[in-house]
């Protein structure tokens, strides 16, 4: 996993709640079966038009956000379907944090084993960032796990909660299935104490 | 100290814990489909690691399978790829493979409970966000859906590591009316918590209208848990789940299945244990519901309309519910039963059971379905369809002008080509209405699988509670 230290970006808006992993990565490109190129799929039905011309509406079409890679969205971020898919694809597109008020469960779990940061910060400091995507030009934020904090240039400072084993696995770009790996004795005990008719 | 029936769980499958760490959680059923496993095989191979526990480990193709002939070959060659990527990660690693072809195929979280792999007291995952299923929780199990880095780690170590998410009662108060499902019940909650009042907890739901559910019924609320937002839901076993789990498969028996009986009845909440939230649902007053929107908290019983986006409290709320309205081609104040509908589909994890198709078959003896409109009948396994078979219930379908078809996900998630076409409304009974996912453009509308049978006929919504059955 590529570790995650601070990172400063151009800011992104996708201005909608409850944004579902269904729209993240539509179920037909689900088929491939590696882990890599899923950024052209990003938002896709969203993204494109039925006779696949970018949809000008659309807000990462946008040109002020081109080469965005911090996302500021709406609450409850990645509900639905579990597939991972959903984070692959926003970081194939170049995106390292996404910052909201809620994200669902399993989306957020996921990110955190993509290197990728969802950072939650109230409402009120959401719709601060998200007002100023809107209206300057190359607007920049920096999110910095070392301080779980997120700045800018025009005086916005906010601090984030993370657990700390998930706030160290991003630091270090940490493996953790090395690190269950390591309790196979504890593992080992474990098992045969399990009841005789599921083992 | 009293404990809930979750605690119980969660303290039972403990391997390790450290303070300020994840607990590491073992698993005792891993079920794989082809969709979100490909990459963690991959990962595997990569690092060069094997599977701990092939035995606990079973893999079914269920997403991407085509419901159509099944002597043909899959005409979608990316889909095909995917199905024999399966196949061969399963022969590799030697585990346990219902495959397309085979007696036992289905959707995973129908095969699961069917076959006895889910028991009481277990720590269920799939690479799949409704492993709430298994209502695999409908069996007092610990059942959640994961991501493939997880699917991996648990194939590595049968662990997963875990934070201990918070506990909701859902009791529910009174018995359900007729004609009113544990779909309903479900839909009902989701319309009073919202999609994500559950966030971070799991549901144990609870109380009369719970109890009185069968084994099926039971699956299907636990199913939708996900859509409140929660990681896992469930019910505690009671004598039901044993008479159900007898001379399943997998199921313990003999000598085992009375220590296996005794274990089992361990794992329910204790009397006076603490919840960290408790919603209380008055299963009495609930009615058949519609869902008018592209999220399954945007649901109003069959008797209401479609609402006023100027009724929302916030300005979020009021442009959410504009574009969903806008999304739907529906007009605020529409009354449900006037929307017209293009397509039905019975079906998915959430109701593809024996009694789904028993209900919807009830409602469609005697009737041709509305001229207007395309159905179909997607069992949620062989079984499931063998069953049917048996008692006639795809005679009534097909006479009726239903297709009846093979198991898999089908149009619950819209994988080609059971799909819908732009500006198709479907009554479905699947558990998602989000923006195209049963096809780009489509307008899905949630419903029990009896208002769907009874929509098929009608052509449009109606309250299924004034049918009038041909018996």
């Amino acid at each position: 996993m590529i570790p995650f230290r601070i990172h400063s970006g151009r800011v992104a808006l996708l201005d909608r709640a409850n944004v579902d992993t269904d729209q993240i990565v539509p179920k037909q490109f689900l088929k491939r079966i590696e882990r890599t190129g899923f950024g052209a799929f990003l938002f896709h039905d969203w993204r494109y038009l039925p006779d696949g011309e970018p949809n000008p509406s659309f807000s990462l079409n946008h040109p002020r956000y081109r080469g965005a890679s911090i996302l500021v969205t709406g609450k409850n971020f990645g509900c639905g379907s579990s597939r991972e898919h959903a984070p692959w694809a926003l970081v194939d597109f170049g995106f390292r944090a996404i910052i909201a008020p809620s994200f669902a469960d399993i989306f957020a779990n996921n990110c955190l084993k993509n290197g990728l940061l969802p950072v939650v910060l109230g409402d009120t400091q959401v719709a601060k960032l998200g007002a100023r995507a809107r209206e300057n030009e190359d607007y920049e934020v920096t999110v910095n796990l070392e301080e779980c904090t997120v700045t800018d240039s025009q005086g916005f400072s906010s601090v984030f909660a993370i657990e700390e084993f998930q706030r160290q696995c991003l630091l270090d770009g940490l493996d953790d299935i090395g690190l269950t790996l390591h309790l196979e004795a504890e593992i080992a005990a474990y098992e045969i104490k399990r009841p005789a008719w599921i083992r | 100290m009293p404990s809930t029936l979750f605690e119980k769980l969660w303290n039972a499958h403990v391997v390790h814990e450290q303070a300020g760490q994840p607990s590491l959680l073992y698993i005792d059923l891993h079920l794989l489909h082809e969709v979100t496993s490909p990459q963690a095989f991959a990962g595997l191979r990569a690092a060069a690691r094997g599977v701990r526990r092939p035995n606990l480990t079973f893999a079914t193709a269920d997403h991407n399978v085509p419901t159509t002939n099944r002597a043909l070959p899959i005409a979608d060659p990316i889909a095909a790829i995917q199905i024999e990527t399966l196949a061969q990660n399963c022969r590799e690693f030697n585990i346990q493979l219902f495959d397309f072809n085979s007696a036992e195929q289905g959707i995973v979280h129908v095969i699961g409970p069917e076959l006895g792999l889910t028991q009481p007291g277990m720590t269920v995952v799939c690479g799949d966000s409704h492993t709430s299923t298994h209502g695999h929780g409908a069996f007092g199990a610990l059942a959640f859906g994961i991501g493939t880095t997880e699917v991996e780690h648990v194939l590595a170590t049968q662990c997963v590591p875990q934070n201990k998410p918070r506990t909701m009662l859902i009791q529910t108060k009174g018995h359900l009316p007729e004609g009113v499902s544990a779909k309903d019940l479900a839909l009902g909650i989701i319309g009073q918590i919202g999609t994500d009042g559950a966030t971070g907890h799991v549901i144990e739901y609870a109380g009369e209208a719970v109890c009185s559910l069968s084994m099926e019924g039971r699956m299907t609320l636990c199913n939708m848990s996900i859509e409140a937002g929660a990681r896992a839901g469930m019910v505690a076993p009671d004598d039901q789940t044993f008479h159900y789990l007898q001379g399943r498969p997998f199921a313990p028996s003999g000598a085992e299945r009375d220590a296996a009986l005794a274990y089992w009845q361990t794992f329910k909440t204790d009397p006076g244990a603490a919840f960290d939230q408790v919603v209380e649902i008055d299963a009495a007053t609930l009615e058949p519901f519609v869902t008018w929107g592209t999220s399954p908290g945007m649901v109003v019983p069959i008797s209401g309309n479609v609402p006023d986006p100027r009724a929302g409290r916030t300005a979020a709320e009021r442009g959410s519910t504009e574009r969903a309205l806008e999304y739907m081609a529906l007009a605020p104040h529409t009354s449900i039963e006037n929307i017209s509908i293009d397509r039905v589909f019975i079906g998915s994890c959430t109701n593809a059971r024996l009694e789904d198709l028993r209900a919807a078959a009830r409602v469609v003896n005697g009737y041709r379905i509305s001229r207007s409109v395309k159905a179909m009948v997607v069992p949620g396994s062989q079984n499931v369809k063998r069953a049917a078979e048996a008692e006639g219930i795809d005679q009534v379908f097909r006479e009726a002008g239903f297709e009846w078809r093979e198991p898999g996900c089908s149009m619950c998630l819209g994988m080609k080509p059971d799909i819908l076409k732009a500006g198709e409304r479907c009554a479905s009974t699947s558990n998602r209405n989000f923006e195209g996912r049963q096809g780009r453009g489509g307008r899905t509308h949630l419903v029990s699988p009896m208002m769907a049978a009874a929509a098929a006929i009608s052509g449009h919504f109606t309250d299924v509670r004034k049918w009038e059955f041909k018996e």
